[in-house]
């Protein structure tokens, strides 16, 4: 109760004309840099935190705090339109938000990716409003060992999705983490694959590498079927918004394993990339209709959309009570709060009492007020689809390269873009599947650096794997997602062996 | 091979699958081969306080050459797993239509930057392939960079690739 | 030979500016935005100390362009620092430094040395202190290393940011002191090794101060000593009962390291003497400021300021230093 009486000064505190206004502004300007792949969450953040100085502490974290929820709802628009994502957490989603837009459902894609969002964001600030003490304490049960357990079963949760030929799955997914090691080896210190030149001391990122093999390698199989997005001619619906609705109250199970997938992640911090790739994995594992996953399915964009967003959310509690960063984002909103002479760490919730409920109750008014703004411009971000190919094309592609740019800024990531769009093409006609491939170069670092880390702890034991309950259970749980196709054949085999006896029997 | 299952109207002669796939699977057999040298460069092996710098992308670079191996052997020696063409002739001069202006386009950035280059390539691209009127390209060709120029120079300050014109604007 | 003459100059100006008006010594001024490269990924040390600059300039209007942020970190921040030398002669970039200007080229044989840079000013120097978990037995850094001496090789774990370089230095100079080596067990950022030791994860830390206050005000984290030859001159109460001057020195526990990280500025090599002194009066209004002093006092910074031929001296030698040290610890690349 005594949290509810806070959160309710917080609410005082959060809806003044002024706080609104700051709340508005920053939504609008998140929503911009989500949806423009050069400029990502920590970019908006960074550029106007100098101009946040001369507010009040309260009202500055406000804006920006809501600047990052815009961009994470604007990160799912670029990538079910035109399959490029905006935000790296926003992979997952073009996997099926791109087919609906294909095939002229683009509205409703969109709709589901932004109520998804809003339900996964409110149950992760439910959580952080009332939980806060105790999840900080959770977290900190999460050393290299148990990260190394997390990011295993993201991936066995994820492996053996596609149809491919096993040795082109394998490929894929090997050349992702060759990609992955390019560059200083974090826990040696030593130059891996850069041969010399210093163009590729950064190594590959994977933000690069999606943008071309899905952005540019998308545009060059739509040329070849013909100068159109198959979509173009999709009517615009301004009901589209609550026929969507009527749909997914349908999907609350795949919404709640999302949400709890994201909130775990977001805290430990896996971060939102892993978390959406995760439930999405996991979702077309235990849907009826998981075979149809990847031709646009709305539970396809359910699922990474509610785990990303639940994520990104309750990434901002460990930045609170412990002081870490779980994005960049929340790293430059940290570094913000030290200017503002705030000492994030556990002392916060007790020490700034307003600040923290008032940055609490912002989440949820921020959220609806997001979720409103984004879902008015629904039809409006349809509508792009009908701007003739000729035109969107070009500047797709221009898009792309300020993207692929702004991550490093550096030239050569464009051009590496380029030799991406073209493995892109290549891949996707050859049947390689891409998704393995893109996971494995998002996990290949932090997952081989985890598992460095727990060898340096243990010192070369790998039993450090199953040393306690908490890293024991999360990789039991990793195979068992792994074998589970082989599970639930047998499974099912030992059901259907009762029902054939049970049937059998009258007949006797 | 197969090519008349694949009888596309217009062409149906081009570069056929088995080609692709077995070159593809040659590359990637390559890289492995680059990723499994630099390993054994700063040491593959397994110290006393757990596995080098090079001990993962070893054995990465081991599967990624037994993978593409398979995929090459399989592609050579059975046509029914890569028959057919891979991409019609007609098919390709439309990618590469594309392709190869967005290509120049990039190469492009490094001299004249970011913000000419794109309204050349959206001007460009609109004449060839959308063939519109030079009333609808000009506005489309300037409108897009600059609206960039403004939001990345100016208001976010990340700065872009830029050529001798910005120079001369002072940027 | 002409370094050694554009470093006169800067030295003459410099010392001139103190007597002379702004207005005569403002001959020359960015005419575009500049480029402020952070050698580092976003969130750490370097990157909250750069982008509070650029905030402090842009609110004071101290210059008229602004000041761009970028983060350049690929290999160990080689990225950036092989970015800066490139942009030979251009006057509208500089970039901060850590560590990092020695041991990343030390360590990974990169084609740069500090030698390629003009260098600025100092910011101020970054204090190191030895953290152990609030719940261990250890009560001083004479009580942990007696322990650590007692016990056996390796079975002492240190977390610190990234792989040879300064948390490791410190690391393998305790390892020196002790005659037992520690597990070094590097991670991506302070804060993530921060809260290592908070989960219990591993034994002990160096720390930056900035990086383990908020832990230790919640009496989750304990101070052992700090790395430096004098206690930190700030007498505040940070916890119920210490401030950051009642941390004893190493050297009056007995162990003698010391270590102070340069929080500096550089510019490319090839600039002229005035664009130097812009940059370094730019700063030098900037450390003027009362958000300056207390950004320093949050961090418990070491307020050191130097420029001219007195900050290249010091660069000089502690580049000397950081041979020494990771040429005995066997960093060197090969």
């Amino acid at each position: 109760m005594e949290e509810f009486n806070s959160l309710m000064q917080g609410f005082s505190v959060a809806l003044t004309y002024h706080n609104l206004l700051f709340m508005l502004v920053g939504i609008l300007l998140g929503v911009l840099i989500g949806v423009l792949p050069g400029l990502g969450g920590a970019n908006g953040v960074a550029i106007l935190l100098p101009l946040t100085f001369t507010m009040p502490p309260t009202s500055a974290i406000i804006m920006l705090s809501c600047i990052y929820w815009g961009a994470l709802f604007g990160g799912a628009i670029t990538s079910i339109l035109f399959n490029i994502p905006g935000e790296p957490w926003s992979v997952a989603t073009t996997f099926d938000g791109h087919p609906m837009a294909k095939s002229g459902r683009a509205g409703e894609a969109l709709t589901a990716a932004f109520t998804s969002s809003f339900v996964g964001a409110l149950f992760a600030v439910i959580m952080i409003t009332f939980l806060a003490p105790l999840v900080a304490k959770f977290s900190l049960k999460f050393g290299p060992p148990e990260f190394f357990a997390v990011q295993l079963l993201t991936f066995c949760s994820f492996v053996g999705l596609g149809k491919g030929h096993p040795a082109k799955t394998i490929s894929a997914m090997m050349l992702g983490f060759a990609l992955a090691a390019v560059g200083l080896d974090t826990v040696t210190g030593t130059l891996r694959m850069t041969f010399g030149t210093s163009e590729l001391l950064r190594g590959f990122d994977f933000l690069i590498a999606v943008i071309g093999l899905f952005g540019i390698g998308e545009i060059l199989l739509t040329m070849e079927e013909g100068l159109a997005f198959k979509g173009v001619h999709a009517r615009i619906n301004p009901r589209v918004v609550l026929q969507t609705w009527a749909q997914l109250p349908k999907f609350w199970l795949t919404a709640l394993r999302a949400t709890l997938i994201g909130c775990w992640m977001g805290i430990t911090p896996g971060g939102a990339t892993p978390a959406s790739f995760m439930s999405y994995g996991i979702a077309k594992r235990f849907s009826k209709t998981g075979e149809k996953f990847g031709t646009g399915e709305i539970e396809g964009v359910v699922a990474p959309e509610t785990a990303a967003h639940a994520a990104g959310t309750s990434a901002l509690l460990p930045m609170l009570t412990l002081g870490i960063p779980g994005s960049p984002t929340a790293a430059v909103l940290l570094g913000g709060l030290l200017i503002w002479g705030l000492q994030p760490g556990p002392l916060l919730f007790v020490e700034q009492k307003e600040f923290v409920w008032g940055l609490i109750a912002s989440m949820y008014i921020g959220n609806i007020a997001g979720l409103l703004i984004v879902l008015t411009t629904v039809p409006w971000w349809a509508a792009i689809l009908r701007v003739p190919f000729s035109i969107i094309a070009p500047v797709i592609v221009v898009i792309c390269a300020i993207g692929a740019y702004t991550v490093h800024n550096a030239m050569l990531d464009v051009v590496m873009m380029m030799v991406f769009g073209v493995v892109g093409y290549l891949f996707k006609k050859l049947d390689y599947p891409l998704a393995p491939m893109v996971l494995a170069l998002v996990l290949g670092d932090m997952a081989e650096s985890s598992f460095r880390q727990s060898m340096l702890l243990s010192r070369g034991e790998v039993s450090i794997f199953w040393s306690n309950g908490l890293v024991g259970s999360i990789c039991g749980l990793a195979m068992l997602m792994l074998f589970w196709p082989v599970i639930s054949k047998v499974l099912a085999r030992m059901r259907r062996g009762n029902n054939e006896l049970d049937e059998a029997r009258p007949v006797e | 091979m197969h090519d008349n299952e694949h009888a596309d109207e217009g062409s149906r002669r081009g570069v056929s699958t088995k080609a692709v796939e077995m070159v593809v699977a040659a590359i990637i057999f390559g890289l492995g081969l680059v990723v499994v040298f630099d390993s054994r460069r700063v040491g593959a092996g397994w110290a006393d306080d757990g596995p080098q710098a090079g001990y993962f992308p070893f054995y990465i670079g081991l599967i990624l050459c037994a993978a593409s191996a398979w995929t090459l052997l399989r592609a050579a020696f059975s046509d029914h797993a890569a028959g057919g063409v891979f991409v019609s002739r007609k098919k390709l001069r439309l990618v590469m239509s594309v392709f190869i202006p967005s290509l120049i386009y990039v190469i492009a950035i490094y001299f004249i930057g970011i913000y000419v280059s794109s309204a050349v390539f959206i001007g460009a691209f609109m004449y060839w392939h959308g063939r519109f009127p030079w009333i609808k390209i000009i506005p489309v060709s300037l409108l897009v960079p600059v609206s960039m120029f403004l939001l990345f120079e100016v208001w976010f300050l990340v700065p872009l690739p830029k050529g001798p014109l910005e120079a001369l604007i002072g940027y | 030979m002409q370094h050694t003459t554009v470093r006169a100059v800067v030295v003459a100006t410099a010392m001139l500016g103190l007597s002379v008006p702004a207005a005569v010594m403002a001959d020359w001024e960015p005419t575009k935005p500049v480029e402020f490269v952070v050698p580092a990924g976003t969130g750490g040390g370097a990157d909250q100390m750069a982008r509070f600059v650029q905030g402090l300039i842009a609110k004071h209007n101290l210059m008229k362009q602004p000041m761009v942020v970028v983060n350049k970190s690929g290999g160990a921040g080689g990225e950036g620092f092989l970015y800066v030398k490139e942009s030979k002669g251009d006057p509208h970039k500089i970039v901060i430094t850590l560590s990092n200007l020695f041991t990343t080229p030390l360590a990974t044989g990169i084609p740069f040395n500090w030698k390629d840079l003009t260098p600025v000013s100092m910011l101020a120097l970054d204090e190191f202190v030895l953290w152990v978990n609030a719940d261990s037995p250890y009560k001083t850094a004479k009580e942990y290393l007696a322990a650590i001496k007692a016990g056996n090789d390796g079975q002492f774990k240190m977390a610190g940011t990234g792989s040879k370089q300064e948390d490791q230095i410190i690391t393998v100079a305790l390892d020196k002191f002790t005659g037992k080596k520690f597990t070094y067990v590097p991670f991506k950022g302070g804060g993530d090794v921060a809260v290592q030791l908070v989960g219990g994860h591993v034994n002990s830390t160096v720390n930056n101060p900035i990086e383990a206050v908020a832990h230790w005000r919640a009496g989750k984290l304990r101070p052992l000593c700090v790395f430096d030859d004098k206690r930190m001159p700030y007498k505040e109460k940070v916890t119920d009962t210490m401030s950051w001057h009642d941390i004893p020195t190493c050297k009056e526990s007995g162990v003698n390291v010391d270590y102070l990280m340069l929080r500096g500025i550089f510019m490319p090599g090839g600039v002229s003497a005035d664009q130097v002194n812009f940059y370094v009066n730019l700063f030098k209004k900037m450390r003027a400021l009362p958000e300056w002093s207390e950004f320093m006092a949050s961090g418990a910074f070491n307020q050191s300021f130097m420029s001219g031929k007195e900050y290249a001296d010091w660069v000089q030698k502690a580049e000397d230093t950081h041979k020494t040290l990771m040429k005995d610890a066997g960093f060197l690349a090969k």
